[in-house]
């Protein structure tokens, strides 16, 4: 037995586990006798981190030999005596599906499973991170209301969707589990309620990131924030206790008198994507997490395969959720060559379903009724009330149409849901945009059609190892641009903006969170195609993942016909965007809806 | 004619004013235009321990981001045939400024403990370093750590490097030793040529609206000479040592103050990195004209003139003097004493 992780701490190389891991493996496996494998490993790491200075050599040095010093036998009992218990794959309140297939797989064992148990049709069951408690954080960060300012920043950045605030009344607070914490609402329109702000402590990555975008100081100790890094075991118990009360507690509405236009109010909305299997600290997930706060229950997704094809629908578990009411994001993933046309596939297959639908209609009007019929077709969507009422009265059209029987019907009733809006994003990475589906992106931003894609343009091809890619901005040193990339950074928002017709955003979360909303929102809201590219940090970029936050952002808008606003910002990792905004448009207005 | 010359660490030096350890000197061409200007030798920019030790385990920190973390991508970095870590960069600026400039480059190295780092001491000197200063920089925080602990790693450290190399060593510290005079000696003692007195302790500050300690450089004033000015007058001939006097530098009579408590050299940074470099050549050509007026031949018949040794009223440096400091002080309200 050896505690890795504090043998590596202690020897100035935290998280450095490797070396202490090999040394054990090694000094135990009987591979080699013990001491020429000890002196192959130094070999080794001679070799391997020569380059990199003797002081490093060194270190890793005493890392084998502290390993060794720290490395103790333990008799296992002919006896089994401990009173813990391994805890279920899945909690026994986990959908059957879970149980059957997923709990499977989580253990290990989903060689075992039949054919028969998958679905026939290939979907998938969504919202199923949230039964697989990985417990995988050392630290988890820990909310001290007091010193809090609900600003919602922490909830906001947060890559695995684990912190989350609610406005709950305080009736809803009776049977809260003893410790649980609550605050007075900071929030002028509902100053009433209890703010709560809570940790899924067995979902947290430890990433930090929270803690670094805590705005608020505590005034006796200004070392310590309105958040802080706490050891998770501690806390496990009590925090699945408060987060399974937490969970259960009423759902922020989407229509509601709070708007959804700042990080503050946006905080209290669902993620209806959570507890993905990214990187602890990723730059990409918080756009994503945004996304489905804002529109997950209407929103239909291609994704280009990279991480976030890999986080966003890996088995065993889809992070990708659903609101209380069953609704979320559907979601597929595609190739990179091809994922631009998947999206646009989609959209022209929900409208054509609309049309459709519309079209029947019209022809069952008399059985539907003139004042529901006319609401159907006339219905306003553009705003959230508007979309509500829709589903309204799509409920109450396929009451009607259950009670009838004709083939027309029974086409509306599967057709109905068609009515109410829907959103396509187009997801990928910098080497699907910029790159491998630049043509079929292209193709759709040409086409005019209302979809907004999304490039979570991280510089480099992430998933596969820190290759450059055409978003690889000049002298950034990656794989394939080992002396610095030759050329500069593609400017893909300008190709875009060539069209005349494309609502175009430049976003970075770390440089303007308010900018980022903005950029969704009207992205979201234009009929046509929209393209943001969201600056994601990385750990390909080789840098702290927890003061990842860098970079810039502007957002251009063809109805507009100018730049909406622009920001400028210096990371800390010393990129420094500029774009020249034109003055004068180049285009008068939107030509193609 | 004057004679200006002095020496300071073996080395005969054109006057008496050299500009310190600072950015000064942190390019050939800045170094050129110290010589330009007038400076009778350059101690160039500090090395620090921390960055020879530092960068190489940042660099390995960085590349080592991430790795072997995930089967499709074991790495992030493209493997270089070398990583640009340690003190090449200083060294190679050594070379090139040695064969630049005809003055003598004095290379300073920063550090507290003994460890591999000083071999770069004699790296320093095999890239042409006529000198090394050592600047010892430590704020001893430990409240189990006895002045004895602190005073013997500033020896071990000495003793450490001097081993290492053949040309003259100066030591730079800071003033805050239960007994610096006897300080003073044990550095002596370990091999040190030369002490440069003193270091400045740069003091944080908060800022308040951040709530966050922030490293502030407030340049010297001339007021801080007062320091340095009495403990070379005291130590002046008590230890075997050449003297040079930092921190407060910044006319003419500073520097005539200085050599009369019996430094070989004053050193200035503050003074030009606020008013440029070429307030050098201002300062030699005004200390020449205090000379001639005041009928010096040279800077060495000054040198100590006013130390502790020499004065007619030795107490001036001791405790007796600050009684007559704090007497001198009366509270006038109605003016009529000054009157």
């Amino acid at each position: 037995m050896i505690d890795a992780y504090e043998v590596a701490a202690k020897q100035g190389m935290p998280g450095r586990i490797n070396t202490v891991m090999q040394t054990c493996f090694f000094a135990i496996s009987g591979v080699l006798p013990r001491d020429e494998a000890i002196e192959q490993i130094k070999y080794s790491i001679k070799k391997s981190y020569g380059k990199r200075g003797e002081a490093v050599v060194r270190s890793n040095f005493a890392m084998v030999d502290a390993t060794l010093a720290n490395l103790f036998e333990m008799k296992v009992p002919a006896k089994v005596t401990s009173t813990i218990e391994m805890p279920p794959a899945v909690p026994a309140d986990a959908p059957a599906f879970v149980q059957d297939v997923t709990a499977v797989m989580i253990r290990g064992d989903g060689d075992l499973l039949p054919v028969s148990a998958l679905p026939v049709d290939g979907t998938y069951p969504t919202a199923t991170t949230q039964w697989e408690k990985r417990n995988i954080a050392l630290e988890v960060p820990v909310w001290d209301p007091a010193v809090c300012i609900q600003c919602g920043k922490c909830v906001y950045v947060c890559p695995h969707a684990v912190i989350r605030a609610k406005l709950v009344e305080p009736a809803d607070l009776v049977d809260a589990p003893e410790g649980f914490k609550v605050w007075d609402s900071k929030f002028r329109e509902v100053p009433d309620k209890k703010y709560t702000l809570q940790v899924s402590v067995e979902d947290c990555t430890g990433c930090q990131l929270c803690v670094e975008v805590c705005p608020a100081k505590n005034k006796q100790a200004v070392g310590r924030k309105a958040i802080n890094m706490e050891p998770q075991l501690p806390l496990r118990e009590q925090g699945a206790l408060d987060w399974e009360f937490f969970k259960n507690l009423p759902e922020q509405p989407l229509v509601d008198e709070l708007k959804w236009s700042n990080v503050k109010n946006v905080q209290l909305l669902q993620p209806l994507f959570e507890f993905s299997g990214a990187c602890a600290g990723c730059g990409e997930t918080p756009y994503l997490k945004l996304v489905s706060q804002l529109y997950g229950d209407r929103s239909v997704i291609a994704n280009a395969t990279g991480c976030s094809s890999i986080y966003g629908g890996n088995l065993p578990t889809t992070p990708w959720a659903q609101n209380p009411l069953g609704r979320g994001p559907a979601w597929s993933n595609s190739l990179f060559e091809d994922n631009a046309e998947f999206g646009l596939g989609m959209r022209v297959t929900l409208d054509k379903q609309r049309e459709y639908a519309q079209e029947l209609v019209v022809r069952l009007r008399p059985m539907i009724g003139d004042d529901l019929a006319d609401a159907l077709l006339a219905a306003d969507q553009s705003e959230d009330a508007g979309i509500e009422a829709q589903r309204g009265r799509v409920a109450e059209l396929k009451a009607k149409l259950a009670k009838a029987d004709s083939p027309e019907a029974r086409d509306l009733l599967s057709l109905a849901d068609k009515l109410v809006r829907k959103d396509v994003w187009i997801i990928g990475g910098d080497g699907w945009a910029y790159d491998i589906g630049y043509g079929g992106l292209d193709h759709v931003l040409a086409s005019g059609r209302n979809v907004n894609i999304i490039v979570l343009d991280t510089e480099v091809y992430s998933n596969t190892g820190g290759q450059a890619s055409k978003a690889t901005p000049l002298g950034a040193v990656a794989k394939f641009a080992s002396s610095g990339k030759r050329t500069p950074k593609k400017d893909l928002a300008k190709m875009a903006m060539d069209y005349g017709y494309v609502y175009v955003a430049r976003i970075a979360m770390g440089a303007s969170d308010a900018q980022t909303i903005k950029a969704i929102v009207e992205a979201e809201s234009y009929d046509g195609p929209s393209l943001i590219i969201a600056y994601s940090h990385c750990i390909a970029h080789g840098i702290n993942m927890a003061k990842g936050w860098i970079s810039s952002g502007w957002r251009r808008s063809p109805g507009i016909g100018r730049s909406i606003a622009s920001i400028r910002c210096c990371g800390r990792v010393g990129r420094i965007r500029s774009n020249s905004i034109p003055s004068r448009p180049r285009f008068s207005s939107a030509t193609m809806r | 004619m004057v004679d200006l010359t002095t020496d300071y660490l073996g080395l005969t030096l054109k006057h008496p004013v050299v500009p310190s350890a600072s950015p000064l000197s942190d390019g050939i061409d800045k170094i050129r235009r110290l010589e330009d200007a007038g400076a009778a030798a350059v101690v160039m920019y500090s090395l620090f321990e921390e960055q020879i030790v530092g960068e190489s385990h940042i660099l390995d920190h960085y590349l080592s981001y991430g790795a072997e973390s995930f089967a499709e991508s074991l790495n992030y970095f493209p493997e270089m045939d070398s990583y640009n870590v340690g003190p090449g960069g200083y060294l190679e600026l050594l070379r090139r400024a040695k064969e630049a400039v005809d003055i003598p480059i004095i290379a300073s190295l920063n550090g507290v403990s003994t460890g591999g780092w000083v071999d770069y001491a004699r790296m320093m000197q095999d890239a042409g370093a006529d000198a090394l200063e050592l600047n010892i920089y430590y704020v001893a925080t430990d409240t189990k750590m006895t002045g004895l602990e602190v005073e013997q790693m500033y020896v071990d450290v000495v003793k450490d490097v001097k081993a290492n190399i053949s040309i003259p060593l100066s030591v730079k510290l800071g003033p805050y030793f239960s007994s610096f005079a006897n300080m003073a000696l044990k550095l002596s003692d370990a091999g040190a040529d030369g002490l440069v007195i003193f270091n400045r302790f740069y003091q944080p500050d908060f800022d308040l609206e951040r709530l966050e300690v922030v490293p502030n450089l407030m340049l010297s004033t001339q007021w801080e000479l007062r320091l340095p000015l009495r403990w070379v007058s005291i130590l002046y001939k008590r230890v075997p040592v050449d003297f040079a006097i930092t921190s407060g530098v910044h006319g003419y009579e500073d520097v005539i103050k200085g050599l009369m408590a019996g430094a070989n050299v004053t050193m200035m940074a503050s003074e030009l990195l606020k008013n440029s470099i070429k307030r050098l050549g201002v300062v030699v050509h005004e200390l020449e004209n205090w000379l001639e007026e005041h009928e010096y031949d040279s800077v060495r018949q000054m040198q100590g003139s006013m130390s502790q040794a020499n004065v007619a009223e030795p107490a001036a440096f001791e405790r007796a003097n600050y009684m007559k400091v704090l007497q001198s002080w009366k509270f006038d309200p109605t003016g009529v004493l000054k009157r």
